[in-house]
């Protein structure tokens, strides 16, 4: 049974300043790193002999559009079979240099979550082969989950409500 | 944009027919968007060389609802109606998936009673999923009567659905908390008639199916796929075992007491169609002995947690309580406390794994929530399943890989 202190310290050695914010909410190891790392930490925690975290389960993103130069977060959740330890992975970027190395090398289920990903948030993975919008269509101009497009239009007035908030 | 980066050696007539001449002629077909093969809306752009796929290319997104976006303006108690629309054949799962995830973030531990009948909703909507997968792989193979007989248990799973929550397919189903009701004795009574009578009808499928020659014919060897692809296409569920891999989340991450419940993950060997066909047949067997032994053992006590700020109070105690009323009024205005804190939690849904990815912020609605679809990620291993082999045997695949059109756009 591995332990998160066991893999953060394994971790740490390997890659020194690279990764940091270390946590574990709700007992799931979670650390960042920067986008020139990714990729090799990804490659190592899968081929590492005794961790073995060679599934990855999903890719996502984060807008926190308050915090500057740290607007992005690219969210990996990679999930180790043979120990059942599960870990993410989050990679911080700024709003105006969207880039981050693709995992399809790693991992061929990345393909599509990249898309999905720049889809809805236009985080550019580069070395994508194919990096087109995958649910909305190809005509759209904005990306959608980004916190600066609101659910219902915001000029509207008459559903403001002092009381609560909405 | 396809044709051009085909990859198929060209082909040359023999000498004796004549000078050389280059044949590279491709049929660009259509398979969907509205194909009664697709089982829901999305497009195959296949490239035909002759009958044989040589390529082809995917596009999912017709039925796109934002749920993740909608999400992060609900409070968590209605996000429960929008899980229900992914995965639409086996609701009740999505629909407790969601509410152990909230109940993950809020701290909140449900009895016992409430996690066995979560547990005999989720069983029974498992078993509605591979039954309508298997039946419908039938159809598309020709077989219709194995569907007909084994539909008419989908409709009394449903009928406990009905019983349970009022609903049939888009179910809404629990509370966070613990369940919304307790479970009726109607309701254990159904449940307790529909598992020998679902033991008979299965045996009758499996008698129609398992060693048809036909039946074979069509599905053997087709669409394989072995362990390692699999698993880097991400394949989770009946499609991953059957490649092989005995990953099952009810097992190496047990929720909702699944611990407490034997039965066997059977997996598969070459990951081809016939397999997949195989584990789920198998795993309704399994889901049978769950329900089983949760319905025999069916814990007393309360079927919702002692969380009155969480757990919406029964409508009768709003009437005359003043506590209950204050909380009722929190709760639906969305009032309450959630703390601040990121979870992931994944519940074994009927085509694998189902995670939920919830950022709350402590407002009343999460920062942000990612749903782990199964299909969406293993849907992308198709062109590579398909590809060299004949339209009927890409329609076999497709049917077997469950794609779920709900689950595949979100």
């Amino acid at each position: 049974m591995l332990t998160n202190e066991e893999v953060a310290q394994t971790i740490i050695n390997q890659f020194g300043d690279a990764v940091g914010e270390f946590d574990d909410p709700y007992n799931l190891l979670t650390f960042s790193t920067g986008r020139d790392q990714i990729f090799s930490l990804v490659q190592f925690l899968k081929e590492h002999k005794t961790y073995q975290v060679g599934f990855l389960t999903d890719i996502t993103a984060i807008h926190y559009p308050d915090s500057p130069g740290r607007e992005f977060c690219v969210v990996y959740h990679m999930h180790s079979l043979t120990n059942n330890f599960r870990v993410r992975i989050k990679v911080y970027l700024d709003a105006n240099d969207l880039h981050i190395p693709t995992v399809i090398p790693l991992f061929l289920s990345a393909n599509w979550m990249e898309r999905e990903t720049f889809d809805l948030f236009g985080v550019i993975f580069d070395g994508h082969p194919d990096l087109r919008r995958i649910l909305n269509m190809e005509e759209m101009d904005y990306h959608p989950m980004r916190k600066e497009y609101p659910l219902e239009d915001s000029t509207r007035e008459d559903k403001i409500d002092a009381l609560f908030g909405r | 944009m396809v044709s051009e980066e085909l990859d198929i050696a060209p082909k040359y007539l023999p000498a004796e027919q004549g000078p050389v001449q280059y044949v590279n002629e491709l049929t660009t077909l259509n398979l969907g968007p509205t194909h009664p093969a697709t089982h829901g809306i999305f497009q195959n752009i296949l490239q035909m060389d002759g009958e044989k796929i040589v390529s082809s290319e995917q596009t999912i997104g017709y039925i796109h609802r934002a749920f993740e976006k909608i999400a992060e303006r609900r409070p968590f108690y209605q996000i429960t109606t929008l899980t229900d629309r992914m995965n639409y054949c086996s609701s009740p799962i999505n629909n407790m998936g969601w509410h152990m995830t909230v109940e993950k973030l809020l701290g909140v531990e449900v009895p016992k009673r409430a996690q066995y009948i979560r547990v005999i909703m989720m069983e029974l909507a498992r078993l509605a999923d591979h039954l309508i997968c298997n039946g419908i792989l039938g159809v598309d193979t020709g077989a219709f009567t194995g569907f007909l007989y084994i539909y008419q248990e989908r409709e009394h799973i449903y009928e406990i659905y009905e019983e349970v929550c009022g609903a049939r397919l888009t179910t809404n189903m629990g509370r966070t908390g613990g369940m919304e009701r307790d479970l009726s004795p109607t309701a254990i009574r159904k449940v307790k008639e529909l598992i020998p009578r679902f033991r008979k009808v299965l045996t009758e499928f499996e008698n129609l199916f398992n060693r048809n020659r036909i039946f074979m014919d069509r599905v053997v060897n087709v669409g394989s796929i072995s362990a390692e692809q699999a698993l880097s296409y991400g394949f989770t569920g009946p499609n991953l075992r059957a490649a092989g891999v005995d990953y099952d989340v009810r097992v190496m991450n047990p929720y909702s007491s699944y611990q407490d419940f034997e039965f066997d993950i059977p997996v598969g060997q070459s990951g081809d169609t016939y397999d997949r066909f195989m584990v789920r047949n198998e795993e309704m067997w399994q889901s049978l002995r769950i329900l089983e032994q949760a319905i025999n053992n069916l814990p007393e006590g309360p079927y919702f947690a002692d969380a009155p700020q969480y757990y919406l109070p029964p409508k009768q105690e709003v009437y005359k309580n003043m506590e209950a009323l204050i909380y009722h009024f929190k709760i639906v205005m969305g009032e309450i406390d959630a703390p601040v804190g990121e979870v992931y939690h994944a519940v074994e849904g009927g085509n694998g794994e189902l995670g939920f990815y919830l950022i709350s912020d402590g407002g009343r609605a999460p920062y942000r929530l990612h749903f782990r679809r199964p299909c969406f990620i293993y849907y992308q291993a198709f062109p590579e399943m398909c590809k060299g082999l004949t339209l009927s045997d890409a329609i076999v695949i497709m049917s077997s890989m469950n794609v779920i059109a709900g689950e595949l756009d979100a």
